[in-house]
């Protein structure tokens, strides 16, 4: 399956945590035996998974203070959560 | 001793909370000579460690044991490991954690429990683990894991007796609400050494489990996570031990001694610090034993040439050491190490013992066993084959 549901509301799991490396800079993803290290366009899109927010409104969120391609925003945002669907660390 | 340059800041830590235990599997990763009760590092130490290990760079903690419920200040270490903002995992058999005792630690902050499993049915699981019931026990603890809302993943040592049941144990793991299962073949330290005829499978049965390991991971792909450790005796290239001896992870004994590796106590000569005597952060960059194997200055050939050794860094110290005198060689699992032959050898004389020596059921067998011997290991998380 490609893309998301534009009415999906996606949040991390429990037990995934969207974490700041105090250490070597950045931000992580934790979750059981993993540690991912996240991009920033990652960091913006997980921030906004909470669970209340649709698809939709995170994607205008993103163009908007990205001033960005919206149709590109939704494009990566949908692969990144797809991705982390997969690796059962966020449900859509 | 001054530290390498190239010091890089851990990840992961294993905290060995105590070796006490209820179970007594033939493959257990603690040591021969366990720690005792009154030599194990008080809770104060411990919330310290892991504020020294969170300013240190480490991300994720395991709780581990031995039983790691057999400490009484449970909850505390918990709670101060979450405090210092570690990502906790609680790695447990699942025996001696009663309802309140899980929702107290789930409201501490834990972040993930690990349950091992030692089979598909009671008879069988039951006498892995040494103990009449501990099946059933763990089936109820793995409900009340889920009901709480934690998230669950099952292990599986993976051996002789149980490798045919790969698809069941794969099924089983689902039935118990988990979300990952980790099917990590046995190690051979310590117990796993002692018990090795009766445990490794052999070669055909293991090609046939990579079959069937890729087969189950696309048909429950989206429903559980497969983490597999493939034995390393079939290999053609060992395993990137630790992802490199002193790079990325440590360990801290119950009584506080910092290793870079579960058996590295066996290799001799090494010095190993303590969390009494001196910081986390101290002991990671200046202990000698951490210094030792770090980076490629002490690896002789063929790895010293090799394009590998950034990829496996030579394998494992403890097997190279077990299997060819001299913890620098190449780890003999390696088809470029010259002592392979021994390794093939191994793995291919038919085995048909099936007795296990297991630790506290079987004196007579542990004392009649030589001070030296490696210790045990179990797979640390950067060894895993990733799907």
């Amino acid at each position: 399956m490609t893309g998301v549901a534009p009415d999906a509301r996606p949040r991390l799991l429990r037990g995934v945590r969207l974490s700041e490396d105090r250490v070597r800079g950045g931000y992580t993803l934790l979750a059981p035996e993993r540690v991912l290290k996240l991009k920033g366009t990652a960091v913006a899109v997980l921030t906004l998974c909470d669970g209340q927010r649709s698809f939709a409104q995170i994607v205008d969120e993103l163009a908007q203070s990205f001033a960005a391609d919206r149709a590109l925003i939704e494009r990566e945002s949908a692969a990144l959560l797809r991705d982390l669907a997969g690796k059962l660390m966020v449900e859509l | 001793m001054t530290a390498p340059a190239q010091v890089s800041a851990p990840l992961a830590m294993l905290a060995e909370l105590t070796h006490r235990c209820p179970l007594a599997c033939p493959y257990c990763s603690n040591p021969l000579q366990l720690d005792r009760r009154s030599d194990e590092l008080d809770t104060a130490t411990w919330v310290r460690v892991f504020q020294e290990a969170a300013a240190l760079g480490i991300l994720q903690i395991h709780l581990s044991g031995g039983e790691p419920a057999a400490r009484r200040d449970l909850v505390e270490l918990v709670a101060g490991a979450a405090r210092a903002g570690l990502y906790t995992n609680l790695i447990t058999s699942g025996i001696g954690l009663d309802q309140a005792r899980l929702a107290a630690l789930a409201e501490a902050g834990l972040d993930h429990v690990q349950l091992s499993v030692q089979g598909i049915d009671e008879p069988s699981a039951d006498a892995v683990a040494g103990l009449a019931g501990s099946h059933r026990r763990k089936r109820a603890f793995a409900a009340m894991t889920t009901a709480l809302g934690l998230p669950l993943t099952v292990n599986v040592v993976l051996h002789r007796g149980n490798l045919a049941a790969l698809e069941a144990l794969v099924e089983e793991a689902i039935t118990l609400g988990a979300r990952r299962i980790e099917l990590a073949h046995a190690q051979y330290y310590g117990w796993g050494l002692i018990n090795r005829d009766a445990l490794m499978p052999d070669r055909a049965s293991v090609i046939a489990a990579r079959t069937t390991l890729d087969r189950l991971r696309a048909a429950t792909q989206g429903r559980i996570v497969i983490d597999y450790v493939p034995p390393d005796h079939f290999a053609l290239y060992p395993k990137p031990c630790v992802n490199g001896w002193g790079q990325q992870s440590l360990n801290v004994t119950p009584r506080g001694r910092v290793l870079p590796c579960h058996a590295a106590e066996t290799i001799p000569g090494l010095e190993f610090w303590t969390v009494a005597e001196h910081s986390l952060d101290v002991i990671w960059r200046n202990s000698p034993a951490f210094n030792a194997y770090r980076g490629e200055d002490w690896m002789v050939e063929p790895c010293r040439s090799c394009a590998r050794k950034a990829i496996d860094f030579g394998g494992c110290r403890c097997q190279a050491l077990a299997l060819t005198g001299d913890a620098r060689n190449t780890d003999p699992v390696c088809t470029l190490s010259p002592h392979h032959l021994r390794v093939e050898a191994l793995a291919d004389t038919p085995l048909t013992n099936t007795t296990l020596v297991m630790r506290g059921r079987s004196a007579q067998g542990v004392e009649a066993l030589p001070h030296d011997e490696p210790l045990a290991d179990r797979m640390s998380p950067a060894c895993r084959d990733r799907p």
